[in-house]
């Protein structure tokens, strides 16, 4: 497999290999978004308690799910970066980070826009509230300090370094949180009971998710041929494309 | 030299230079009491309501003190090229690293465990929840100092100091101010709070075994 896998360690492979997953993946992502979307807001039945404000959830829970996914994809690479030193590992961070990021603010907003008619309140000190909270945080944590130094090299570096650490602390983080949670008082507005989905509703959901999941690797692509791009400016071979695309 | 040696010779010199500049371990103490001092000043001074909060605002004030205190913390040593020194010597650099964390929990996380007393008068704690106050502090401000360092480590050559350690490293105080501040809430209220303690306990071996070394990752892609 590493024999397989090694060419696509080089930029120039890279670059043209996410060229191309590209061209298939961004189409294959609107459209699945656009089904499930279209689906799950304007054609699945009403929720019997919620009504049609449920129907968030098919935007909610999929970014939600992917801002966890981003994050680990994002320490994956970082381990990788410093483990076997490969470079385009590093520069994938820095392209999935903002991406993460996103995916943490949309599932925040959807989420109070979906508590104030359901628990009355825009934001709650739930344990998962809060724990995707210090999500964001993190990202953030990881962004900033990979944008802070003269030298690109080393806040690559540094960045990696910072989303591993990251990822060991994510758990404790999160048990603490929740432990915090239920040691300070009870859920004064308690969830809803959520009765066992029903497939008119759940297929939607599993489109809308799988649709995420697609925008999330077409997304990653396009910011790492970029991040490629701008790392490599003074090769020969981007000296070459750029001379091209300007002569077409 | 030995792991041993180049501990000894680092915490010497780093105790020597504190005696010295004694702005370093005064100035984050009194950045502590200012802190403290400014929450009744904004919220009132209601004894009861001060007694409340006094967990959360004590150990807010403790972790932003150790964090500023430790931004200096490996700054001297890359500017005047000790440390690049210390990478290319191969020296053990985590001795070194340890040696540095313990100098500077000398500096900022000992002289706030001597002041407490000082709080238990300042916000009305009972006698229980001083002592809560005391326990916490005495394991916390150590792990404090490991976070923070790796945070001082990490920002070593940025462009930008102090906010940005901040931003990086304050999501993971998290769970000990989460811990730290329940111990002293249950102790007010006579709870006990051994588990808590066990809790912050368990995290700061953790950090002991991981974090020397990841400084250490740290200062050596900084020196590059």
């Amino acid at each position: 497999m590493f024999k397989w896998l090694d060419p696509y360690a080089k930029p120039q492979r890279l670059y043209a290999l996410c060229g191309t997953w590209q061209q298939v993946l961004m189409p294959l992502a609107w459209f699945t978004l656009l089904i499930g979307v279209v689906w799950g807001l304007g054609f699945t039945p009403a929720d019997y308690q919620q009504g049609d404000s449920y129907r968030i959830i098919h935007i909610h829970v999929p970014a939600a799910i992917w801002s966890m996914g981003a994050y680990s994809s994002m320490a994956i690479a970082a381990f990788i970066a410093l483990v076997w030193q490969i470079k385009v590992a590093q520069w994938a961070i820095g392209a999935i980070a903002p991406i993460g990021a996103c995916f943490t603010l949309i599932a925040l907003f959807t989420g109070s826009f979906w508590g104030k008619p359901m628990w009355g309140t825009w934001w709650e000190w739930d344990a998962r509230l809060t724990s995707e909270l210090i999500l964001l945080f993190l990202y953030v944590g990881v962004i900033a300090l990979q944008n802070a130094f003269a030298d690109r090299e080393t806040g690559d570096k540094a960045a990696s370094l910072l989303a591993i650490v990251g990822v060991v602390n994510l758990p404790i983080i999160h048990f603490s949180v929740e432990w915090w949670n239920t040691l300070h008082q009870g859920a004064s507005i308690t969830k809803f009971a959520k009765p066992s989905i029903d497939p008119s509703m759940l297929w939607p959901l599993l489109i809308c998710i799988t649709g995420f999941a697609l925008l999330l690797a077409a997304l990653t692509c396009l910011r790492l041929r970029t991040a490629i791009l701008l790392h490599e400016q003074h090769r020969p071979w981007v000296r070459d494309l750029v001379k091209e695309s300007s002569d077409a | 030299m030995s792991i041993a040696a180049v501990f000894m010779a680092t915490f010497r010199r780093d105790l020597r230079l504190l005696a010295r500049q004694k702005s370093d371990w005064l100035n984050p103490l009194l950045f502590f009491l200012v802190v403290l001092s400014l929450f009744p000043l904004g919220i009132g001074a209601k004894p009861n309501l001060l007694r409340e909060i006094a967990p959360g605002i004590i150990w807010i004030a403790a972790l932003l003190s150790v964090l500023l205190g430790a931004e200096r913390l490996f700054k001297q040593d890359y500017r005047d090229g000790v440390l690049e020194q210390l990478v290319s010597a191969r020296l053990p650099l985590p001795a070194y690293v340890l040696a540095k964390m313990a100098a500077s929990w000398c500096a900022s996380g000992l002289p706030l465990i001597i002041v407490s007393p000082l709080l238990a008068l300042l916000l009305g704690l009972s006698q229980p929840a001083f002592f809560a106050v005391v326990a916490t502090l005495l394991l916390g401000t150590p792990l404090l100092t490991l976070l923070s360092a790796l945070g001082a480590a990490l920002t070593l050559s940025a462009d930008k100091g102090g906010i940005l350690l901040a931003l990086v490293i304050l999501p993971f105080y998290i769970p000990l101010l989460i811990f730290a501040s329940a111990a002293v809430e249950q102790a007010a209220f006579g709870l006990p709070y051994g588990a808590q303690l066990a809790i912050i306990a368990a995290m700061l071996c953790l950090a002991l075994a991981l974090v020397p070394f990841a400084v250490f990752k740290a200062l050596k892609l900084n020196v590059g």
